[in-house]
């Protein structure tokens, strides 16, 4: 029997078999759908913010001055908005709501940069130890316990971690220390928002590195070890190294993650926007002015409203930031092994 | 532990080198009746051996016999495994290295092993030489040390121009020569090789066999290998392990080759079962 008489079932296809090609057709359509869903709505966001923030410099939004030809006007200006001579004379104030209004958004800015790099210092040296220790010493048995208990804890709702600080760190934990050196704490403190926010971070730090560090193939701790390494030779200076970029990732993620953290740091570090040194003192993040404008009073569309797209969209570039720094160093830092 | 780190000394280990001609034979390593368990199941069965020092003793055999087993045993790289249990006596100059009071650590610092798949670091090739130094604690010129052994492992003409580039960018042959010299840089008595050519091509795969050859003036080396021509070329002692992990045979290579005394040992190389 040769082939050109009879080419054989399946090859030319049959109707089964186009079914499954709609079916194919049709699922492609369906994912593709919800990816684009995911770019549009971000973009939407992005622009949304743009649109409104542009309304809080010029007085009309960007798409009012496009399509109804409202004339710009000035409103705040950019170098109010980021006054850096009022910030070094410690003249800067945000208070947009206030009678004899200010727009100088570096208080906030202060803020949110305290509380970041506060919880910095607690969740990436934590968090790394606890990652190494799960990763390299941690007997198995050990280890099934705390891996899920360091996923319940990045679990726990941000709002709970905010009473936690309310309730038990600035009364119970700070207060006291507070005292030792005359001072009276109040409801809030910097410090108080710095603590949570870190422990609140730890196990995005200690679980993301962990994989990276799991990843790391055991070839290379077993050449390290047959040459006379001992644990802590072959934690830090064959499989931190190995797993830098991954390590690195989590850091940028546990940043970004305070940076754009609100409801713990609302309840934990106040409203009060000043820029100060006392780490005892109330002081108001970004995110927490955001909160209290957003449910205040002031009508939709004054400038005082409009400030909140204004600080959205500085909030949203330094998260942006982060990410661009991340991928950099992904790019560079590579894994190279296979 | 303070004793091996004492005998570390390497003016003590050349002496011992130099004495290589006078006692031709002398046992480095010496097993006596040494089983391994992995759980429940026997890796090795009271297997008996004498490794001479300044020989290439290779170790044959079929898969799952226990020759990788019986390798990771001399410098109890078998610890890494929770389930593996080791019974009776291997002696490292006379010492059981199993006894409690011996350090893996140091005893690794005086048993260097090149591994089956090359597994450079992810560092430039300077630093893969030097680590096990730097571990050590050694703070003699790193730079003489480093080129002493790339030379010794016959990769210094290829990368001496080039010791900042990662150990990643070397190809596969260049890259097993890279862990030998890795291997080499602390100045151990013995190398242990683990299928040290099996993944590599067969030229590259020549050129360690060369290098063993030139190693084994230096050092005391034994080679597991699947590689029965690679065996009879390179070693001057060979064991047998076959089933059951069981050392059948233990002879000089050549006698093993061609006058084994047990059949079924002439029958695994001759290609019968295996």
């Amino acid at each position: 029997m040769s082939t050109d008489t009879d080419p054989g079932p399946g090859i030319t296809g049959d109707a089964a078999a186009t079914d499954a090609k709609q079916r194919n057709k049709r699922a492609r359509q369906v994912l593709f759908g919800c990816a684009a869903f995911t770019v549009l709505t971000t973009l939407a966001i992005f622009l949304v913010l743009i649109d409104n923030a542009i309304s809080y410099f010029y007085g009309a939004r960007a798409t009012e001055m496009i399509f109804l030809g409202v004339e710009p006007q000035s409103a705040v200006g950019l170098i109010e908005f980021l006054n850096v001579r009022e910030l070094l004379a410690g003249e800067a104030r945000w208070a947009p709501e206030h009678a004899t209004p200010s727009h100088n958004a570096w208080p906030i800015i202060f803020g949110t940069l305290a509380i970041t790099v506060g919880a910095a210092f607690v969740s990436i040296p934590i968090g790394t130890a606890t990652a190494l220790y799960v990763s390299e010493y941690a007997s198995p048995e050990v280890r099934s316990k705390l891996k899920p208990t360091l996923e319940v804890l990045a679990g726990i709702p941000t709002i709970v971690y905010g009473y936690f600080a309310i309730a038990f760190i600035n009364p119970v934990v700070l207060g006291p220390i507070a005292g030792l050196f005359g001072i009276n704490i109040g409801r809030y403190s910097m410090l108080s928002g710095m603590l949570v926010v870190g422990i609140m971070t730890i196990p995005m730090v200690s679980s993301i590195s962990e994989d990276a560090m799991q990843a790391v193939p055991d070839d290379l701790r077993n050449g390290a070890y047959a040459l006379g390494a001992t644990k802590y030779d072959v934690s830090v200076s064959v499989v931190t190294p190995a797993a830098i970029s991954g390590i690195f990732a989590s850091y940028i993620l546990a940043v970004s993650r305070a940076i754009g953290e609100t409801m713990a740091v609302t309840l934990a570090a106040g409203f009060n926007a000043n820029i100060t040194a006392n780490p005892f003192s109330e002081i108001m993040t970004m995110t927490a002015y955001m909160v209290s404008m957003a449910r205040g009073t002031s009508a939709i569309g004054t400038i005082e409203y409009q400030s909140l797209f204004a600080v959205g969209l500085v909030l949203f570039c330094m998260t942006l930031m982060m990410n661009l720094l991340n991928d950099w160093f992904k790019r560079r830092f590579q894994e190279e092994y296979r | 532990m303070s004793t091996s780190e004492e005998s570390l000394i390497t003016t003590e280990v050349s002496s011992e080198r130099t004495g290589r001609s006078d006692r031709p034979d002398a046992t480095v390593l010496a097993a006596r009746d040494l089983d391994v368990y992995y759980g429940d199941d026997r890796a090795l069965a009271s297997v008996d051996v004498e490794i001479p020092e300044h020989k290439v003793t290779a170790i044959i055999g079929p898969s799952g016999c226990g020759k990788s087993t019986f390798l990771r045993c001399i410098n109890r790289m078998n610890d890494q495994i929770a389930v593996c249990r080791v019974d009776g006596d291997l002696s490292f100059h006379g010492k059981n290295v199993y006894d409690d009071d011996v350090d893996p650590v140091a005893l690794r610092r005086r048993v260097g092993m090149v591994f089956q798949k090359p597994n450079p670091f992810p560092k430039s090739i300077y630093d893969n030489v030097a680590y096990g130094l730097k571990i050590q604690g050694f703070d003699g010129d790193m730079d003489a040390r480093v080129e002493e052994a790339l030379r010794g492992a016959a990769l210094w003409g290829e990368v001496k121009d080039q010791l900042d580039s990662s150990g990643l960018d070397l190809s596969g042959g260049q890259q097993q020569r890279l862990c030998i010299a890795r291997a080499i840089a602390p100045d151990p008595e013995v190398i242990l090789m683990d299928e040290p050519t099996s993944a590599l091509d067969p030229v590259a795969a020549s050129k360690i066999e060369d290098l063993i050859d030139e190693l084994a003036e230096q050092y005391t080396v034994v080679i597991v290998t699947h590689n029965m021509q690679q065996a009879a070329r390179i070693s001057d002692k060979t064991a047998v392990f076959l089933t059951g992990g069981k050392l059948v045979e233990f002879d000089d290579t050549a006698k093993v080759f061609e006058n084994p005394d047990e059949p079924r040992v002439e029958e695994y190389i001759t290609g019968k079962f295996g």
